[in-house]
């Protein structure tokens, strides 16, 4: 379903990113664990195609289609969706405007027609309705102002309305009090299906108190040292990061 | 190769293609003598069957004029335009002025409905195209003016102003240079000596003018100027809008288009004038294009008058232009909505002037400019008040984006205020378009081309509103075109 193999990547001459391999099934949830620095959100944003990394070798394949070659938009309407750590603030533009580009760039991509506006709307009020988010942020300006919970959810309501097949979460618990994560938490569950798998990258075992994983990866200097069951981030978080990296 | 460079590589390969307007037109035109001269003058002025007084006005203008210097104020630079080697007037053989339209040669509508100007009043009237009078200008006589007879009907003026000055002398001899006056600046007082065609339009008193007003303006043979003159009259309790749109084919060499336009605005009436400026902005490497030379003002002459500038600046090299109010009427009020947008090598100076000499006079700037490739853009603005304007009230708010690490954008605001009681406000913010957020789009779908154009809609949102519904989304689609391979 998705496959990253023997990826190696660089910036400015250094390797962040040292040969590095997974494989997520249809449906699966594998969380990413590691301490600073280790290359995560470097994951993260190659696999989106963010442009600054020199990919040196490797695939990252998605339902047999390299993604590598491909543009980040071309990645995304292919079904990757990556959930910012950081959303991005576009001043004057509203974020319902912004949802519903995105949408129809989707639709265009995938042959579909685009919705009309009231069916645009109504689609948006459902997926947010089912999530539990106040839809009132969606005449604002996309991002700007928002909250750190509301950034959040606004990535989430994102990812229910693109309908993706793979979900990269980049450390989406950072900056939320406990129920912002709770809620946050949640809109990932309902999302949860047979054929969509997400890699929820974390730097604590909090986010995975909600998000229960199949698999739990620690991921050292570029690379991944161990692999278990949900388990290993109990285990993680009593004894840290020390004792898994020698 | 990174996503977005490619994109721009791909742009740039198709650069040459992106101005849609840069072909032109062949036809048989009789020029007048190379050069400026008294010669060329009077050529233009009999060619225009003129009364004396206009030729006297024409060679009056031309004696200041030979005493003036280029400004040198503005932040543009371009090499020293050479007066001899370019054409005053041309036009297509055998058309000395405006036809009606089965007597306009059919090549040259062919040209207009490549442009997408309307000039078929049947099918307009059956509705299938907007509703709208054209005047349309070919580089320096106006072929024809739609709807002539049905706005007569309530009496309204709308023709060339070459007609104008022989079917209505007295109106325009009362108005004309009444706001910009004829020594007003170097490129002025060349327009009066030189001018050519442009529109004329008189809305009578308690008149509300039925449908939109437009003029197209296309420069087609090369080495030839346009020296536009518009001059718009709404007489008391009026109101008329009014939309101006320009293009030009795609040539090495600069070529020139410096305009004077006048409004005046009687008691109770109000003027809405929208500019669409999409002449040829010269190459990716700075070659050709129009020097965009214009003077524009409005007289709010009456009380409660009122005079909105709208304008989409995309075209032209180097840009000099300040459409500004004169508030004299008390209670009367100026507005300026203004989207520059500078890419490649195109130079902008560009902003307007609220004068503020009545009481109780308001003036409100939106202003914003983005810059892209290697432009300058620069916003020069002037708020004054009178010492007898009391409670003069303005808001200006100038926005700058950039796109790139090449381009520059440059805010020159003047505020000269003699009353205490004024209140101006000046706002002002600079911002960029950042990797991350194309990247952010580019995540959710959106293309870089088309994520710029979102943004930059936003960012110019408030001043699209102001525009006639149709024009507006044709701008916005402007706003995207004029800034395709804009980032690398």
């Amino acid at each position: 379903m998705f496959k990253i193999s023997n990826l190696t990547v660089s910036i400015d001459d250094k390797e962040i990113l040292k040969n590095f391999g997974i494989e997520v099934g249809p449906g699966e949830v594998h969380a990413i664990m590691g301490p600073n620095g280790s290359g995560k959100s470097t994951l993260a944003h190659v696999c989106a195609g963010k442009e600054e990394y020199t990919v040196l070798s490797g695939n990252v394949v998605l339902n047999d289609e390299e993604l590598l070659e491909m543009e980040p938009e071309e990645r995304s309407t292919r079904g990757l969706f990556l959930a910012f750590q950081y959303p991005i603030e576009i001043p004057g533009v509203t974020t319902m405007t912004f949802l519903k580009s995105s949408l129809e760039a989707h639709y265009k991509a995938n042959g579909r027609e685009p919705l009309t506006t009231p069916e645009f709307m109504k689609y948006v009020k459902s997926k947010a309705t089912e999530l539990n988010i106040d839809d009132s942020m969606i005449k604002r300006p996309l991002n700007v102002g928002f909250s750190g919970g509301e950034k959040k959810r606004n990535e989430i309501l994102q990812m229910a309305l693109l309908d993706p097949k793979i979900c990269i979460l980049d450390e989406t618990d950072s900056g939320l009090d406990i129920d912002a994560l709770r809620l946050v938490a949640e809109g990932v569950n309902k999302l949860r299906n047979d054929n969509r798998s997400f890699i929820v990258i974390t730097h604590y075992q909090r986010l995975l108190d909600y998000i229960k994983p199949d698999f739990v990866h620690i991921m050292h200097d570029g690379k991944i040292i161990q692999t278990g069951d949900s388990s290993l981030a109990l285990d993680l978080e009593k004894s840290g990061y020390a004792n898994y990296i020698k | 190769m990174p996503a977005v460079k490619e994109t721009v590589k791909q742009v740039g390969d198709i650069g040459v293609e992106k101005y849609k307007f840069g072909w032109s037109t062949d036809l048989e035109t009789e020029k007048a003598p190379i050069g400026l001269s008294e010669d060329t003058i009077r050529f233009i002025s009999h060619k225009k069957d003129e009364p004396k007084w206009m030729l006297d006005w024409r060679l009056e203008a031309y004696q200041r004029f030979q005493t003036m210097k280029q400004p040198n104020w503005a932040k543009v630079d371009y090499p020293d335009i050479n007066f001899n080697d370019m054409y005053f007037y041309s036009a297509p053989k055998d058309i000395d002025g405006p036809a009606s339209l089965e007597d306009v040669d059919p090549e040259l509508l062919k040209t207009y409905d490549k442009l997408g100007i309307p000039l078929l009043e049947q099918e307009m009237l059956a509705g299938v195209k907007k509703n709208i009078a054209v005047d349309a200008v070919f580089d320096s006589v106006s072929v024809v003016t739609t709807f002539k007879d049905k706005l007569a009907e309530v009496g309204i003026i709308f023709c060339s102003i070459s007609e104008a000055i022989r079917e209505h002398p007295d109106l325009v001899q009362k108005y004309i240079s009444s706001v910009v006056p004829k020594s007003d600046n170097y490129f002025s007082a060349l327009n009066c000596a030189v001018f050519t065609d442009g529109s004329f339009v008189y809305i009578p008193p308690n008149t509300r003018c039925p449908m939109e007003l437009s003029t197209y303006f296309r420069i087609n043979d090369k080495n030839t100027g346009q020296f536009e003159r518009t001059l718009i009259i709404a007489d008391k309790g009026s109101y008329v809008s009014y939309l101006e749109g320009c293009t030009a084919p795609q040539r090495d060499e600069n070529q020139l288009h410096a305009a004077v336009v006048e409004l005046v605005a009687l008691e109770n009436a109000e003027i809405k004038y929208s500019t669409v400026q999409n002449w040829y902005p010269g190459d990716e490497n700075g070659v050709g294009g129009i020097y965009n030379f214009v003077t524009k003002r409005g007289d709010c002459r009456g009380r409660n008058s009122k005079i909105s500038w709208t304008q989409v600046e995309t075209g032209s090299a180097v840009t000099w232009k300040y459409p500004s109010c004169i508030l004299r009427g008390d209670n009367s009020v100026g507005e300026f909505y203004s989207i520059a947008i500078s890419n490649a090598y195109q130079q902008i100076d560009s902003g307007t002037k609220m004068v503020h000499l009545g009481k109780n006079t308001t003036s409100k700037i939106i202003s914003k400019g983005i810059s892209a490739g290697n432009s300058s853009n620069a916003y020069r603005g002037l708020v004054s008040s009178h010492r007898k304007a009391e409670k003069a009230r303005n808001f200006t708010q100038c926005d700058s984006l950039l796109i790139g690490n090449k381009c520059s954008a440059h805010t020159v605001p003047y505020i000269d205020c003699k009353n205490s009681s004024s209140i101006f406000e000046h706002e002002a913010t600079t911002s960029k378009i950042s990797d991350d957020q194309i990247f952010y789009c580019g995540q959710r779908g959106i293309g870089t081309e088309d994520a710029i154009a979102l943004i930059v809609n936003g960012f110019c949102k408030e001043v699209l509103q102001e525009l006639p519904m149709e024009f507006a989304v044709e701008a916005q689609k402007l706003v995207g075109i004029s800034l395709e391979g804009s980032v690398g």
